[in-house]
């Protein structure tokens, strides 16, 4: 362990506990989605640093060095102050790296979210190589220092040439011993979340931000839950398709809704590349609830009903508010389903409902 | 006991030959000793402020932090990190090449010969390294006795307020303050005027409830004047650790941690000069010899780095060394005195060279008794200021952007001075113990004309307030009016002057 270790873990605390302190602040904000970078996201965390009586940054000019003339713009680079700017924090905002597991836990931590237990039976096995045995052949690089020596001072003792006096033990070839490794079959558990998403004319640009954080979130809790997690977008409108990540958050399309073709698309998914014996499946979808007619309503019931639902772990609907929807479609979804452990739904009325619209999702742990 | 660690035989042989070559220069150094590390003891030293021990402490771990960050991004690195201590103690970076070792060892050479012989250093424990390990097992001590979290709370508590010192205090003898007895001797000795005369008379000319009515007027008089502190105390800590509500080992700590801020703070007022001494003669030693031929295109590119500053930042070791190199010139040819000031022949001014030769003498007696303020106020001329391209920058809140606001000299200069007051910090002081005669504290905000940064300001006063234990009161500016922020543990106000 460094020296330092017990800082850095003070420091990561604390830092635990002012994202959890906020957490609804960066969620309806929004804004860590475009921070997140492979395997973690820089959290901006103004509150952090102490406090002390400094100038206002903005109000205070300086001196600089170099060419041009007045009244030229100087670089970004010169927000900080001039010569002190080394032992004075400037007008940056710290940012932590923060991975998203441990993003995930804090999220975890504030919804009191349970973990998921994977559906059991469904599980597939993976080959995974431990190194738990030893043997007497192998590469150098797995020679097991300690039993090799132990090796050689017993055959020492046993043979009479260990001298208590002078205890040198020097192995020889038969005594080194290696480690080894035995192939075990170990349960890994899948995961595919499809985000459907309605984006016909009436769900907008605020709509989509909505459900984008959403998912981002869920994503992130999901993710830290299963080993193998795949993603896959559908978008519709009267008509849905399969599209990447990018164009599901961006793309604006107009036209009519049509659920169930969203509906149709999933299971077709389903039943292509994501048999339900060897996946955990979660159905998301999202709309501002409006739908084509009540005939398309009871289509949509009816796939859910008969292939949907038996095929995954759960099923969301969120509805967003949007000016044009008559939001009728959660009405119809609950009506159908008041009983049903498997069906989740909540309405996202605004930024700040996203956080309790995640909690209703995650929070059977299914 | 002391002794270099982990250089190699090379590395000590080039030590020797430096060191003999900043002899041979005048340097007059504490003792240097080098220890080779790898980059992320380099982060956690540097994290901890250069020492190898401090008290436990959150701040140090996100330092080192960013600096780990930094360095993986290959956006900065840590070349050189000396501490000002006899012996002086510094570190190198295992990974670089023999040249950039050359180069941080004349650099702290010249380090360590200002950290001796600087006037404002004059005060500072040379035996700090100890002093602040010492600091750790105090600060320990109380973890173990109160809890972690309480003793970190409050350590933030002082961290807050650490600034709040009197950079200047320790060349001055404090003025008497007028003490407790003596005040108390006033009041007794306090009576009202009293007309001779003879006893049975007394009654009539000076009747007793007249005489009492003015005893009573002299003794208010007294307490109006009587103020608390006497004169405005710039030393806010010292204050607070002689009059603030405090715990003993609350008070210890706070004493650590002032203790630890006027080690520091004469690092702040000599920023510029103490960098561009070392960056003289680290130029100066390299290209006088110690310099191979073939490492010359790899020292010039990192000389030129450390000297760069890019998007027309003002550069401290830029600033530093052009200013030293423009004093050794002057004084060289004698470009001084009233006769030089005098002449006004452009020719004459170009072509002057007394052949005086006190280039040298010169800068090593400004090393000794300068500060940055003192140092630029004196030496920056307008000569120099056009050369090296200076100018005024502000904020412009149409474009919200900061924009080039003039070359002009008298400007230039004024606006690097006032930067450079009380290192760049607001001038905060006690002046009043007693606020409204309700043991609160009044401190006022020495107005320069910049406005605090609002948030960090209230937030302050809530430290303020566990310190002193009763509400406490700032004055200051806010939009050119002069108004009084107040906290009081629960909330806070914000009035005008009455």
């Amino acid at each position: 362990m460094r020296k330092i270790d017990p800082d850095a873990n003070r420091f990561r605390k604390i830092v635990r506990g002012k994202i959890r302190e906020n957490l609804k602040q960066y969620v309806s904000q929004g804004e860590l989605i475009a921070r997140q970078g492979k395997k973690s996201v820089s959290v901006p965390l103004p509150q952090i640093d102490l406090p002390n009586f400094r100038f206002g940054q903005a109000d205070q000019g300086g001196v600089g060095q170099g060419e041009g003339d007045e009244g030229d713009p100087l670089g970004a680079e010169q927000a900080e102050p001039g010569p002190e700017a080394g032992d004075q924090p400037g007008e940056h905002v710290l940012e932590v790296d923060v991975n998203l597991e441990e993003l995930a836990e804090i999220l975890g931590e504030e919804l009191e979210l349970p973990n998921i237990e994977p559906r059991g039976s469904s599980s597939i096995l993976v080959e995974k190589d431990k190194y738990t045995g030893i043997t007497r052949n192998g590469p150098e690089s797995l020679r097991h220092f300690r039993r090799t020596f132990k090796q050689a001072l017993r055959r020492q003792i046993s043979s009479g040439s260990y001298n208590k006096e002078n205890p040198v033990v020097t192995p020889h070839r038969e005594d080194r011993r290696y480690r080894s490794w035995n192939t075990s079959k170990v349960p890994q558990s899948n995961a595919v979340i499809l985000y459907m998403m309605d984006v016909s004319g009436s769900m907008g640009n605020e709509q989509k931000e909505i459900v984008r954080i959403e998912s981002f979130w869920l994503d992130t809790w999901l993710r830290s839950q299963y080993e193998n997690l795949e993603t896959r977008y559908i978008i519709h409108d009267a008509k849905a398709k399969v599209v990447d990540a990018h164009t599901f958050f961006h793309i604006r399309e107009s036209g009519g809704t049509k659920i169930s073709s969203a509906y149709n698309l999933a299971r077709d998914l389903i039943q292509k590349e994501f048999s339900p014996e060897e996946w955990n499946i979660y159905l998301f979808h999202f709309s501002d609830g409006d739908n084509w007619g009540g005939d398309d309503t009871t289509h949509c019931l009816d796939l859910l009903n008969s292939e949907l639902l038996p095929a995954v772990n759960v099923f969301c609907y969120g509805q967003v508010k949007s000016a044009y929807g008559s939001g009728q479609f959660i009405k119809d979804l609950r009506q159908a389903y008041q009983e049903n452990e498997k069906v989740l739904l909540s309405e996202i009325n605004s930024r700040d409902e996203i956080l309790p619209s995640i909690k209703t999702f995650l929070g059977k742990g299914h | 006991m002391f002794h270099d660690r982990d250089l190699t035989p090379e590395l000590v042989e080039w030590k020797d030959t430096i060191r003999q070559v900043a002899v041979d220069s005048g340097l007059d150094f504490f003792e240097v000793l080098f220890e080779m590390v790898d980059y992320d003891e380099m982060n956690m030293i540097a994290a901890y402020g250069g020492f190898p021990v401090r008290y436990p402490h959150w701040r140090w771990g996100m330092q080192f932090e960013e600096l780990q960050k930094q360095y993986s991004y290959g956006m900065a690195k840590i070349y050189e990190l000396v501490i000002n201590n006899d012996p002086c103690y510094a570190y190198l970076m295992r990974c670089n090449p023999l040249v950039d070792q050359k180069l941080v060892m004349s650099h702290v050479y010249g380090h360590s010969d200002f950290f001796k012989n600087n006037a404002w250093f004059g005060k500072t424990d040379r035996k700090m390294v100890d002093t602040i390990s010492n600091h750790a097992v105090r600060i320990n001590r109380y973890i173990d006795e109160y809890g972690k979290d309480v003793v970190e709370q409050f350590i933030d508590v002082c961290l807050s307020v650490e600034n709040l010192i009197d950079i200047h205090s320790p060349y001055f003898s404090q003025k008497e303050n007028v003490t407790e007895e003596q005040r108390a001797k006033e009041r007794q000795e306090a009576q009202g005027n009293r007309i001779p005369t003879r006893s049975y008379m007394e009654d009539f000319i000076n009747p007793p409830d007249v005489i009492e009515q003015e005893k009573q007027e002299i003794l208010d008089k007294i307490e109006q004047t009587e103020h608390f502190p006497q004169d405005p105390q710039k030393d806010v800590l010292l204050f607070l650790l002689h009059h603030g509500r405090l715990q003993s080992w609350q008070r210890d700590v706070l004493s650590i941690v002032r203790d630890e801020a006027y080690y520091f703070a004469p690092q702040g007022m000599t920023k510029i000069m103490n960098e561009g001494w070392a960056s003289f003669w680290h130029s100066r030693i390299m290209t006088g010899g110690i310099l191979d031929s073939s490492e010359l295109i790899d020292y010039a590119d990192h000389h030129a780095g450390t000297m760069g500053g890019g998007s027309g930042k003002l550069n401290p070791y830029k600033l530093g060394i052009e200013l030293f190199r423009d004093i050794e010139r002057r004084w060289n040819a004698g470009q001084y005195g009233s006769e030089w000031e005098s002449c006004e022949d452009v020719h004459g001014r170009n072509d002057w060279d007394l052949g005086h030769n006190k280039g040298l003498e010169k800068i090593y007696s400004v090393r000794s008794t300068h500060n940055d303020i003192t140092f630029i106020d004196e030496f920056m001329t307008e000569d120099f200021a056009v050369r090296q391209n200076l100018y005024t920058y502000k904020f412009d809140r149409s474009q919200s952007q900061y924009v080039m606001e003039s070359r002009d000299f008298r400007e230039v200069k004024n606006r690097l001075l006032d930067q450079l007051a009380n290192s760049g910090r607001p001038q905060i002081e006690v002046t009043d113990g007693n606020y409204g005669n309700r043991g609160e504290l009044l401190l006022e905000h020495h107005w320069t004309g910049t406005p605090l940064k609002m948030d960090y300001a209230r937030r302050t006063l809530e430290n303020l307030e566990k310190l002193w234990g009763r509400p406490v009161h700032l004055k200051t500016q806010i939009e050119n009016k002069v108004k009084i922020l107040g906290y009081n543990g629960s909330r806070h106000e914000e009035r005008n002057e009455s």
